[in-house]
């Protein structure tokens, strides 16, 4: 039986490949966006209030920072104890035009040698997790000079 | 200037892996802080506590759990949450009682019992919960956003593994003179060099650990403590327990994103640079006016990123203020002369205590092996998750 592919968190991200963003809310009364998204009030505080509407967010950043994680992270993060540990990265990017920082997991193979500071890196859609039913989708960061 | 409060007692359980249950940690540090202080349990007429939410129900609710557990005697009671800054908080409140005149003598207590291995997320499935979301979607523990953060410093400022390494150093040797530390071995830069990796570039030894302990203040106006036969107290002057400012452009934990800079441009000082500026505008110093310092090292790396935020030294010159000896024993400015985090380990409501702990027998002068020299002002700097922190200054 085919899985169905779910998002590990809804609303957060769409598209299935080139077409593929984060998305976060943007306030129609000052600009600010927010990611994680917010929809019921803007968290300027300079800010009388706007309608928040849902947008994309740029699909290309620079690396702020990056690490990993070599030890089996504890639930709710899932994971199979039967396996070996396999660490991945962490990409903290940088989007110029909305000017926030954003965590995500590299895509599978990318280690922290093949990182830098200032790299330039691309969101593409990434599998979580797998169950029974369910394929968990998520958003991966990807090394625009990689082409894996 | 706000109004001074004394520090009649401190009093501390030794931190480590005891594989009890936090009230006994607390008790046996609030009684220490009493004995310390010359006063009996029933003279104290408010008792705040800093929570810990390991302990179950009795941790929710600490200040009452403690006051139960030293006797019921109708004492004031208030607990208190805010994560790492938990125990500054509760010193905060003391304070303000105190200041108020709602009480003479309050008793602030703070204990934790720590799982073996990361700290994670409370049950159940909560996707409104971002420290529950880092966990399932991420998987970022607190030591990846440490990684992060020395990696960045290494991109920035140029620091090295070594440098970092080398807080360890100083830190351990420290903590080796402490009764309190857990850790009381000295270590080595090849000791951290040949431990393992634990978020990239971090390893082992550059990580605190999760601890149990237990740390407790008796604090009192100083007309008790005049009456109270104590002529020059310690005195604190400053508890900074302020929040960030929109938008916070630093990625903090527990979060997956900043605050977007689209809008508004962000503060000229970071989040930890306004918790320490706060605190040096309300005691009337600044840093040129400090004989030691406690902060809050998470990671070796955080200790140097504290150094700046402190204004001990320009941005991006932390790992040279270590390199020159400044913040080691007979420099400049010593920093964590308790050891630090690295030899405590984090027991999480009772450490900003414990650095209050710290700073008091070192302006008594009983700070024993670990003393530095005339001290006369010092301060406390921590940050906790989901915009917390604090810094406190005490004076002699």
């Amino acid at each position: 039986m085919a899985r169905t592919r779910t998002p590990v968190v809804a609303d957060w991200f769409t598209g299935d490949s080139d077409d593929f963003t984060l998305l976060g809310t943007r306030c129609s009364a000052c600009a600010s966006v927010f990611f994680p998204r917010e929809d019921i009030h803007c968290r300027n505080p300079w800010c009388a209030g706007g309608d928040l509407a849902e947008v994309p967010l740029s699909r290309r950043g620079r690396v702020w920072s990056y690490t990993d994680s070599r030890y089996r992270p504890p639930s709710p993060y899932v994971t199979d104890p039967e396996l070996p540990w396999e660490p991945y990265a962490l990409i903290a990017v940088e989007l110029e035009s909305e000017r926030l920082v954003v965590l995500g997991q590299a895509v599978p193979g990318v280690t922290v040698a093949d990182l830098t500071v200032g790299m330039e890196v691309e969101v593409v859609p990434g599998v979580l997790h797998e169950d029974a039913e369910t394929t968990w989708t998520t958003w991966h960061w990807r090394p625009t000079g990689v082409t894996a | 200037m706000t109004g001074e409060v004394a520090v009649l007692g401190a009093g501390m359980h030794p931190w480590g892996k005891w594989g009890r249950r936090f009230v006994e940690y607390g008790v046996v540090a609030a009684r220490a802080a009493l004995a310390d202080a010359g006063l009996d349990w029933r003279e104290v007429g408010s008792i705040v506590g800093a929570d810990t939410v390991r302990g179950g129900y009795p941790g929710y609710v600490a200040g009452a759990t403690f006051a139960k557990a030293l006797g019921w005697q109708g004492a004031r009671v208030a607990s208190v949450y805010a994560a790492c800054a938990s125990g500054a908080q509760a010193v905060g409140i003391a304070r303000a009682q105190i200041l108020a005149g709602l009480a003479d003598v309050v008793l602030v207590v703070g204990a934790d019992a720590a799982p073996k291995g990361f700290f994670r997320p409370a049950g159940g499935d909560r996707a409104d919960d971002p420290d529950w979301l880092r966990f399932r979607v991420l998987g970022a523990t607190n030591p990846t956003y440490f990684g992060l953060y020395a990696r960045r410093r290494m991109a920035v400022h140029g620091d090295t593994p070594e440098d970092f390494a080398q807080v360890k150093v100083k830190n351990s040797a420290l903590g080796a003179l402490n009764p309190y530390a857990r850790y009381r071995k000295r270590v080595t830069a090849e000791e951290v060099a040949a431990s393992a990796v634990v978020a990239d570039p971090l390893r082992l030894l550059d990580i605190c650990a999760t601890s149990d302990g237990g740390a407790a203040l008796v604090l009192s106006s100083m007309e008790f403590a005049r009456r109270h036969g104590v002529a020059e107290p310690v005195r604190i002057r400053a508890v900074s327990t302020v929040t960030p400012t929109y938008p916070n452009t630093v990625l903090d934990l527990p979060d997956i994103a900043t605050d977007s800079a689209a809008a508004v441009d962000p503060a000229a000082e970071t989040f930890r640079a306004s918790i320490a500026r706060a605190a040096y505008e309300e005691a009337g110093v600044g840093p040129e006016d400090l004989s030691l310092a406690e902060v809050y090292d998470l990671s070796t790396a955080l200790e140097l990123q504290w150094y700046e935020d402190l204004g001990l030294c320009g941005e991006g010159e932390g790992a040279k203020l270590l390199r020159e000896g400044a913040t080691a024993p007979g420099g400049r400015i010593p920093v964590n002369m308790s050891g630090g985090l690295a030899s405590f380990g984090e027991a999480v409501p009772a450490q900003a205590i414990a650095q209050i702990c710290e700073l008091t027998w070192q302006l008594r002068g009983d700070a024993g092996d670990r003393q530095v020299s005339g001290p006369r002002v010092g301060i406390t700097a921590n940050q906790g998750l989901f915009g917390h922190g604090s810094a406190v200054v005490a004076v002699r």
